[in-house]
Order: structure tokens, then C-alpha cells, then sequence
């Protein structure tokens, strides 16, 4: 067992090098951040003499170990833009983004799970068939439409929900949380809800697909066979059996969500780590970008061992596996 | 962080009390971008600067119309004996907002401060040897050699108190390229007529009415608080507007006007903006590497220029690209700048058999192809006017690539002149056409021509452009801007196509006119 953790964990560093990398690497085709941060009235020589203080006439592995060195001492630098350090930076943001991604989340989970429920069981009803062809709308239509059609239902036409921002926010001591004010609770209906629902589709017809094939299963017949209600034989039996890759798969789209929050974020001006990568992208800001990019990358490779963690923990047949081809 | 959205709730709270007893108004507002740091001095930028004036004051500014006005200062003139001195006569009974006094003392500290290696400003300042109090309410700016301009250059200058400043550690203002947060860069302490209340970076600045501001009986002032957050995506920002979230937007996408204009209780104002959109061109190099023209520049014979002038259609991108949003030109100038004229400005016909027959008098009958670089993030629909001069430039045979790139890429192009062919806009914060001659005519050198990109080098204009500099003869000075603009025009180095028109959407009961320069100076706006 430690010795897979102490695998993981090298290969999880490895993945971070090479992301820091290719992020320096991409950087290069960016632009030049030089522009952005003098004025229109800077002459040659100002600009000459930016260039050399920011290091940026170095070659780029100097640029790259330079920021290698100064990350495993956790400095991330400077944000070009607003001069403040990128790792205060983000753990400002971060709570936004991940209150929202975690409301998104429940939200896939929690609908997800009961359509698909729904659906399984009243397969051929005329309800769930609607449920089923309107979901293709959640898997095809973008992001960035689905919010803007939201914004323009529920705070334009409508007036109920608010288009913009976060909402009053309570700080308890490094965190910022909207789930304590009214306005912050409404301000997170609407992104919650247009980052939630690709992958509220996606859970929903995996549910569906999963419950339909152990329903098709001996001991559920058996169940049935005993007299069983449908109530028990549904949910104490056939669900329970279907929650195992649910689970598994969901737990891979929170990384998911946290890493695409950023277009959500751009569209309702949420104040978090996405909204901030695009920023600092318009900005040509090389300290934030990086930075975000190994932020996403570390929850990925996190969530990512949790994931191979808890299948040895659930499932004895690859931990004895494992063990055997050590031992021969 | 904390210690702010405290605060925050306390002053939210507060004024809703207040509110409720006085009829208070408060101004929710939008825009695409946030202010980029508080220090008055650091950053030489838009945004930056509108949030600095509601809370800080320049000696001089310009108000809505564009027209420098009396602000900390109440009149100046240079000084009859001797041209290199302008003398300030300082406002008196003036207070900070922490209630110390403003004197000449604060005036010399802030313009030191603003020349320091460290200020985005220093450019500006340039010209300035020193700066000297007179007396507690006047002050005297000595430059190397007489400087007609020195008054256009001080509308961003603003003005902090030196106890303040010096007692909080913020002597120098904030290195934005080391990357240094300071006292300034998070708190003001100006004489404007708001007063800052919070404000979290790219979220939300709330500032409150100065009770003790000067200009009472003078402004409307009719604004008790200010909510300001940047909105960047512009759907969103025209939502928030249309469904009564905020009450005043800058930054309106051309394609919403119509929208926002035909909602009950909102309009568009609209007003032609300081800022010029045309094409450069390397005139200047023998051959050039983005053509397939071998051994020779077509560039660089300006009767190729001149047929590219001709072939553009104005009225056509106009119309058709700008949906009517802006007013098509010929020269490389903002219509309020000093220098400007009908006659300069008058478009000429577009004539594509002239064009033709003078391109094949330049060797050139059967065209050319040549790459075309254009920003697609920067100016309202820059990379469609290009699509559309790509198709004008066709009908000579001139077969135009086009490459768009985001501004932060294609800037650099222009700079590090690594392009023959390229868009480029300018506004003109000095309102003279000197500006213009500076930074896109004279010759690339150390501390002129930086955004020169035509590699166009003409000695003799240089030599003009830096005597306008200390020509103190109104009359005689306009003569040699006339001058210059008529080699420019005759050149033809530039191909000008229009200026672009700015709009604001507001509340139907919000009476504010749009200011040239995109800035909007609260204490002017009035609520019916």
C-alpha cells in the first residue's frame, strides 16, 4: 500500500513538471506581457529595461527552472497585473470557485441520480422519453450559450435571479462563503446550475443505463420472486448496485468542473480562480497562468489517486492482484 | 480582506440607513475592466485613471465636454519674464479626506513623487526641471526650455497629501514590474469629491459622497454612493444593465445598441470618441520578407500608398461593419485635437479605376500579395474591418493575408517592427496633434517614435516636431503642426479609416454626457 502511494505520488509530481513545461512552453505564443504593463507613452528604453527586470531575456529553461526553483519554495511569483502575489491571489479566489463547483456538483449528483432513477424505471413512459431527448440539449449545447439563455430568462425577462457577481459574501477567517447571505444563495443558483448541467446529463444517463442493466440481473428477480416491494427492490437493491461507477465517474468531473468553471465564471463575472486565469490571459500575466495551470493539474492528480486509492480499498480482488505480482 | 467586507456590511448598512432618511442616491456602474491598483501614480491607464479622479484631484482636468477645467488649481499662466515657468495659483480651503489641508507643499511632493523612477507618469513630466513652492497657495513648474504643452500633461496628475503618503511608507509610488502591493495601492487619501469606502480587485469598489468636498454649489453632486464592478463579458455586463442590476455601463457592444436603446427606462448616449483606427505600412525598408514582390518594397512608392487610399471604401465599414458607430476620416487625428480640420479630415471618394491605373503606373498592374497583422480584441470589430479592407485591397489586385492575432500579440509586432503591414488605434490624451507627430511620425529613436512602425524616418519633419516642443508662439506653433500635417498627408504613410464612436447605457432618469476620453466623472452626473 505505501509503496502505490509513493508511486503515485512521484508520477503525480512528474505530471506537474511536465504541466509547468508545456504551460512555459505555450507562454512563449502568448504575447508579450511588456506591452501590457507599460503605457502607451513608454519609449524603447523603458521597454529595454522591463524586459531585463522581469528576466524575460533569459532563455526559457532558465525562465522554466527559475520558476521551477522558486514554486517548490512556494512563490509563485507576482501577478504582472495587479502586483500582488499569486499564491494570496488565489486562496482569495479559490473559496468562490470551489463553493460553486461544489453546489454544481451536488446539483449534477443529487438530479442526476433521481432522473436517471426515473427514467430507468418508467423506460418506455411518455415523461421519461422527455426527460431522455431534452437531456441531448444539456450534452450539446456550450457552456457560455447555456448561461447566457439563463441570464436571459431568469434576470432579464424575469427579474428573479440576479446576472452578475457573488452576491454578499460573510468571511470566516481565510474563507469568503455566499451560502450565509440571501443574496450570495441566489447569485449561486444560476452558475451552479449552467456549470451543473452537462455533467447532470452525463450522471443521469449513466444512472439510467447502469440500473437498466442490473435490473436486467438474477437477484433482483429473485427480490422480486420474494415479494419485495418495487420500493425496496428499487432502491435497496438495484441502486445500491448502481452507485459503485457512478461514483467513481463523478468523482472524476468534480475535477472536471473546478477546471471548466472558468468559462462559467467569465460569463456570470464570478469572482474565482477561473475568471482569474482569463484575466491574467488577456493581461499576458505568465506568473497567474502558471500558477492556475499547476493548481488544476495538482486537483486532477489528486483526485485522480483518490480515485485509484479507494478502488484498492473497495475492491480486494486488485489489492490481492497487486500483492501477487510482488510476490513472484 | 476581512477587515474590508466588515467594513463593507458596516457602510452598506449605514447607508441604507442614510438612504432611507435623505433620499440618497446611489450610482451602481459597470464596466469591462477594474481599476488596476489605487496609487494615483502607478499605472498610466484608462480605467485606472477614471477610478483616481472620483476619489483623487489633478491641478487642471478635462471635464465631459473634453475642455480642461480648473480642479486643485484655479488658474495658470506662464510667467511674462520668463517662458520656462508656469505659475499655479492653488485653490484655497481645501481638505484631504482625512481632514488635513491641501497646500503647495502637497502639490510638490505629489509631482516629485510622480517623477520618481518607479511612476507610469514620469513620462509625462518629462519636460520638468522643478517644481517650487511660491507661497502656501501658489507654485511654479520650471521646465528645460519653454513647454506650451506642460498644461495638457497634467490632467491625470493627481494630487495626494504628503503627511499622509509620507507617514504610511508610500514615498514611492507602487513597482508595479517588481510586483509590490503598498499602503497607496490599497487606500486613498485624495481631496476628490468621493471618498473610498471598500474594495476587492476585480470585484467591487464602493465609494461614498465627500460631505467636505469643495466644489459643492459648483457640481451637481447628486450622487451619495458609487457601486462599481467590472462586468468583462460584454452579454452580461448589457444584462445586468437591461434587467435594472446596474444603472450605468461603459463599454456597449455595437450589436446591443438597438437593444438597450429600445428598452423602456434606459438609453444610449453617444458621442464621437478620441481615439483614430488606421493601417501602418513599412515605407521606410528597401525590400520587405511578408510580400511576393522580390528585391523591391511596393511600400515604399507612395503612389502604391495612395492607390490603397483610394481603393478603401469608408462609408462601406461604416455602414456595414460599424452598424453606423463611427465617423470615417482621413488623417490619423481625433477631431478635437489641436490641429485638426475639416479639410484634413474630409474623406476622399473611393475610386478604383484611378486606383488601378496609378498602381499600374507604379509597376504594379498586375498587384501584389501582402501579409496584413491585425489585433482581434483590441478596437470595436477590428479584425471585421480588416476582413473588409482585405476584399477593397482585392479590387486593385493587391492580394491582402490577413493574420489576427490578440492584442498581446500583435502589439509587440508593431513595436519590434516585425510587420510590413498592420492596424494600429491612438487616442490623443494631450489633445495636441504633437503627440501624434512623437509617437507615430518622428524616427524610431530612445525616447521618440515608439510606436512608429512605418520605419518612415524624414530628418527635416524630425527636426519640426521637436521644435514644436518649446515654441511658445501660438500662432507660429500651429503654423509648423499645419506644416507637418500636409508632408504627412502628402506621404501618405498612414491609411486613416475612422474614429470610433463611444456609448454609454444608462437609466432613463441618468443625465450624463459621454466624455471623449471614456472617462466618466461622477461629479457632473445628474439624476432627473
Amino acid at each position: 500500500m505505501l509503496f502505490i502511494i509513493l508511486r503515485r505520488l512521484l508520477q503525480a509530481i512528474l505530471v506537474l513538471l511536465l504541466v509547468a513545461l508545456v504551460a512555459f512552453t505555450i507562454f512563449r505564443y502568448i504575447g508579450d506581457p511588456v506591452e501590457s504593463l507599460l503605457g502607451q507613452e513608454a519609449t524603447v528604453a523603458d521597454q529595454r529595461a522591463l524586459i531585463e527586470r522581469l528576466g524575460l531575456d533569459d532563455p526559457i529553461p532558465v525562465q522554466y527552472l527559475r520558476f521551477v526553483g522558486n514554486a517548490l519554495q512556494g512563490d509563485f511569483g507576482i501577478s504582472y497585473r495587479t502586483a500582488e502575489p499569486v499564491s494570496g491571489l488565489i486562496a482569495e479566489r479559490l473559496p468562490a470557485t470551489l463553493e460553486l463547483a461544489l453546489v454544481s456538483a451536488l446539483f449534477a449528483m443529487t438530479l442526476g441520480t433521481l432522473l436517471g432513477i426515473y427514467t430507468a424505471i418508467y423506460r418506455d413512459g411518455f415523461v421519461a422519453h422527455a426527460i431522455m431527448s431534452s437531456s441531448l440539449i444539456g450534452v450539446s449545447l456550450p457552456t457560455f450559450l447555456i448561461g447566457v439563455l439563463l441570464i436571459w430568462v431568469f434576470a432579464v425577462e424575469l427579474g428573479w435571479l440576479p446576472s452578475f457577481g457573488r452576491g454578499e459574501t460573510v468571511q470566516i477567517g481565510f474563507w469568503s462563503t455566499g451560502f450565509l447571505t440571501a443574496s450570495g444563495l441566489k447569485s449561486l443558483i444560476l452558475p451552479a446550475i449552467t456549470l451543473g448541467l452537462y455533467q447532470m446529463t452525463l450522471i443521469m444517463r449513466l444512472v439510467r443505463s447502469e440500473m437498466l442493466e442490473v435490473l436486467r440481473q438474477d437477484f433482483i428477480r429473485f427480490a422480486r420472486a420474494r415479494g419485495l416491494p418495487e420500493r425496496v427492490v428499487y432502491f435497496g437493491h438495484a441502486l445500491k448496485n448502481t452507485m459503485v461507477p457512478v461514483i467513481t465517474i463523478a468523482g472524476l468531473q468534480l475535477g472536471a468542473i473546478i477546471a471548466f468553471a472558468l468559462i462559467t465564471e467569465t460569463v456570470f463575472q464570478w469572482p474565482g480562480v477561473g475568471l482569474m486565469f482569463v484575466n491574467a490571459v488577456f493581461f499576458v500575466d505568465i506568473p497567474v497562468m502558471s500558477a492556475y495551470l499547476l493548481l488544476v493539474g495538482t486537483v486532477f492528480v489528486v483526485i485522480n489517486l483518490v480515485v485509484d486509492l479507494l478502488y484498492f480499498a473497495i475492491d480486494p480482488r486488485l489489492r490481492d492482484g497487486q500483492l501477487n505480482r510482488r510476490a513472484t | 480582506m476581512k477587515f474590508l467586507t466588515t467594513r463593507l456590511i458596516f457602510s452598506v448598512a449605514a447607508v441604507m440607513l442614510v438612504s432611507s432618511i435623505a433620499s440618497a442616491q446611489t450610482l451602481r456602474w459597470a464596466r469591462s475592466g477594474d481599476s488596476l491598483t489605487l496609487d494615483p501614480h502607478a499605472q498610466n491607464e484608462g480605467p485606472t485613471h477614471t477610478l483616481a479622479h472620483q476619489i483623487y484631484e489633478p491641478l487642471l482636468h478635462r471635464d465631459m465636454a473634453g475642455q480642461i477645467t480648473p480642479a486643485l488649481a484655479t488658474s495658470w499662466k506662464a510667467l511674462d519674464n520668463n517662458p520656462n515657468v508656469w505659475r499655479f495659483q492653488l485653490r484655497q480651503g481645501v481638505k484631504f479626506h482625512d481632514g488635513a489641508a491641501f497646500t503647495a507643499d502637497d502639490v510638490v511632493y505629489s509631482f516629485n513623487r510622480a517623477r520618481k523612477p518607479t511612476s507610469a507618469m514620469k513620462e509625462l513630466l518629462t519636460s520638468v526641471k522643478e517644481i517650487r513652492k511660491v507661497s502656501d497657495h501658489v507654485v511654479d513648474f520650471e521646465t528645460n526650455g519653454p513647454n506650451p504643452l506642460l498644461i495638457n500633461n497634467l490632467t491625470n496628475l493627481f494630487v495626494m497629501d504628503s503627511g499622509w503618503a509620507e507617514n504610511n511608507g508610500a514615498s514611492e509610488p507602487q513597482d508595479v514590474a517588481k510586483g509590490e502591493t503598498t499602503f497607496a495601492s490599497q487606500n486613498t487619501n485624495g481631496t476628490g469629491a468621493f471618498m473610498l469606502v471598500s474594495r476587492t480587485p476585480d470585484q467591487k469598489t464602493v465609494l461614498r459622497a465627500n460631505p467636505d468636498y469643495w466644489g459643492k454649489g459648483e457640481f451637481p453632486l447628486e450622487i451619495s454612493e458609487i457601486v462599481y464592478t467590472p462586468i468583462q463579458s460584454a452579454a452580461t455586463r448589457v444584462a445586468a444593465l437591461l434587467s435594472g442590476e446596474v444603472d450605468f455601463i461603459q463599454d456597449v457592444p455595437v450589436q446591443d445598441l438597438k437593444r438597450v436603446a429600445g428598452q423602456s427606462g434606459l438609453k444610449v448616449v453617444t458621442a464621437a470618441q478620441n481615439r483614430v483606427i488606421f493601417f501602418g505600412m513599412n515605407v521606410g525598408d528597401d525590400d520587405i520578407e511578408s510580400d511576393n514582390v522580390s528585391g523591391k518594397n511596393p511600400f515604399a512608392d507612395v503612389r502604391v500608398r495612395k492607390a490603397m487610399n483610394m481603393a478603401i471604401n469608408r462609408d462601406a465599414i461604416r455602414k456595414v461593419v460599424m452598424r453606423d458607430q463611427a465617423s470615417p476620416t482621413n488623417v490619423i487625428m481625433p477631431p478635437f485635437v489641436n490641429g485638426w480640420n475639416e479639410q484634413l479630415d474630409k474623406v476622399p471618394a473611393t475610386d478604383i479605376a484611378t486606383a488601378k491605373k496609378i498602381m499600374q503606373e507604379a509597376g504594379y498592374g498586375d498587384g501584389f500579395s501582402v501579409t496584413l497583422n491585425c489585433p482581434n480584441d483590441r478596437y470595436i470589430n477590428d479584425e471585421a474591418i480588416c476582413q473588409a479592407v482585405v476584399g477593397m485591397f482585392g479590387q486593385i489586385g493587391i492580394k491582402v493575408n490577413l493574420d489576427a492575432k490578440p492584442k498581446a500579440q500583435h502589439f509587440p509586432l508593431i513595436k519590434n517592427k516585425t510587420t510590413d503591414f498592420y492596424m494600429l488605434g491612438w487616442g490623443v490624451p494631450t489633445f495636441d496633434s504633437h503627440y501624434i507627430f512623437n509617437f507615430l511620425v518622428h524616427t524610431t529613436t530612445e525616447d521618440r517614435g515608439s510606436w512608429n512602425g512605418t520605419r518612415y524616418s524624414n530628418p527635416a519633419l524630425d527636426k519640426k516636431i521637436v521644435a514644436l516642443e518649446s515654441e511658445t508662439d501660438l500662432d507660429k506653433r500651429n503654423g509648423i503642426i499645419a506644416d507637418i500635417w500636409r508632408q504627412v498627408q502628402a506621404d501618405q504613410i498612414y491609411l486613416p479609416i475612422h474614429n470610433q464612436v463611444l456609448n454609454w447605457g444608462m437609466k432613463q432618469n441618468i443625465q450624463f454626457d459621454v466624455q471623449p476620453e471614456d472617462q466618466p466623472h461622477f461629479k457632473y452626473l445628474k439624476f432627473n
